[in-house]
């Protein structure tokens, strides 16, 4: 396909990774944000292909792990309604909540549907006018524009039985939870392409001259991600700070400008809890007032409520690159991505699951510390 | 969740910016998705879709610019090796 396969050219990636080989002269530690960029470097082995000296930590960049237990359970009750029919992303119906999850609500009569945008969920609506749709809608400022559309749409169509479950989250309150938090080893960021495909690299400015951090926002394919690396060495070697952009095919500097203006009238930023991560200021997106008829925690009266994680669950340490998947001692023993215990087995995007999918042998799984 | 891939506009439909439908090619998969925020993108042109949305439009000339600068780095290299 064009624009991905020749992105994923063997030799040219040796090529790329002997010039981060030349360039190494210290350790170093480098965060990729985007759990879609965990799955690919552990996919096709971009870490082996490193010098010992750089570690890649795996951040929080897993949409569906992030959403907090609370909201899951949320999302198991209104699901479970008869005149509700739930829709949402893949990934999130076998994400577990504190009791059980989507799919098994499904099993037990619950009208639970996988849709593939968040226009389906309105189409639904329409078709269905007896019916209360739900869509529970979760990701990063990627997804957003298409979620923010879907409410949109369905407030230009005067749909009433429509209604958005909202976990959607924001990357740069993250990033500064992460820098702020006191052992952070984190000394760079790749930066997650699409989510500045949406949203620009402006607001990262401020981030990198805070923190002294060096920012490149990446793209996804190993060509990408390893350019992306090189890119972070050479200003980390030369003592830089910057923000730059690997991803320029696809990536400007003020982002998509349509989409923003949908998002700022539909969205407005909200404090979130982050599972695994807590309470981050001003880090998700809430409805605002014009859409707040389509708000189904107000719709459908859902209670706050607190819960604790699973003792044996490491996904908090692993979100924030603390601790590497293997290093759970539930990885691959109670915790498959057949019987998950914690998100980050479950989603495509979550290093659990990447680790479990291609990194399953001992051996394999060393990683330099 | 932020996966988004490359494909080609084969047909647009509708005139409103804000319903334009597109039919995207890729690889051979044609799928439609809304092209309400690439509201220049025309047929022919290469967008990256995610959840149904093109996101932003495939900068040809910037695409090749990894290729440009992986074929300046080997020829550096090749330069070094050849001096004596
Ligand atoms: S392997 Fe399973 S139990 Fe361990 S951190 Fe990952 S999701 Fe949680």
């Amino acid at each position: 396909m064009k624009y991905l396969d020749e992105y994923r050219d063997g030799p040219l990636a040796q090529q790329l990774a002997r010039e981060i080989h030349r360039l190494t002269t210290r350790p170093w530690t480098i965060m990729e944000v985007c759990g879609g960029q965990t799955h690919a470097i552990v996919k096709f082995g971009i870490d082996e292909l490193l010098p010992p000296a750089i570690t890649l930590l795996h951040g929080p960049g897993c949409p569906v792990c992030v959403t907090s237990l609370e909201l899951i359970d949320q999302a198991l009750e209104i699901a479970a309604r008869p005149e509700v029919i739930f829709t949402s992303f893949g990934d999130m119906l076998r994400v577990p909540g504190s009791t059980t999850d989507l799919l098994s609500v499904k099993a037990r009569g619950g009208d639970v549907r996988m849709v593939y945008s968040p226009l389906d969920a309105v189409k639904l609506a329409q078709q269905n006018p007896q019916r209360e749709v739900v869509f529970f809608g979760v990701g990063f400022e990627t997804t957003a524009p298409a979620t923010a559309m879907a409410v949109y749409s369905a407030a230009q169509h005067g749909l009433r039985n429509f209604f958005l479950l909202t976990s959607h989250v924001l990357v740069p309150p993250a990033i500064t939870a992460l820098m702020t938090s006191a052992d952070s080893r984190v000394q760079a960021f790749l930066a997650a392409g699409h989510v500045c495909a949406v949203m620009g690299y402006e607001e990262y400015y401020p981030l990198v001259r805070q923190h002294q951090v060096p920012m490149v926002v990446t793209g996804f394919e190993p060509l990408d991600i390893l350019q992306g690396i090189l890119m972070v060495i050479q200003q980390l070697e030369t003592g830089r700070a910057e923000v730059e952009n690997q991803y320029t095919r696809a990536v400007r500097r003020e982002g998509n400008l349509p989409a923003q203006s949908l998002l700022r009238r539909v969205f407005r930023v909200v404090s979130r809890k982050w599972r695994g991560m807590g309470e981050i200021p001003q880090s998700g997106l809430g409805l605002t007032e014009e859409f707040a008829s389509f708000d189904a925690a107000r719709k459908f009266g859902l209670a706050d409520h607190q819960v604790e994680e699973p003792a044996t669950c490491i996904a908090g340490l692993v979100l924030q690159g603390r601790k590497k998947p293997h290093e759970c001692p539930a990885f691959g023993k109670e915790c498959t991505p057949e019987h998950p215990l914690g998100a980050t087995m479950v989603s495509s995007e979550g290093a659990c699951a990447a680790y479990f999918r291609y990194r399953r042998s001992p051996l394999e799984t060393t990683m330099p510390a | 969740m932020c996966l988004a891939i490359p494909g080609k506009i084969e047909t647009i439909s509708g005139e409103d910016p804000l319903t334009r439908m597109g039919r995207v090619n890729f690889g051979g998969v044609v799928k439609e998705a809304s092209l309400a925020y690439v509201p220049e993108a025309q047929v022919g042109e290469y967008v990256i879709v995610h959840a149904g949305f093109a996101l932003s439009k495939v900068d040809e000339s910037e695409a090749q610019k990894v290729f440009g600068y992986l074929r300046q780095m080997q020829e550096l290299a090749d330069l070094e090796e050849g001096a004596p």
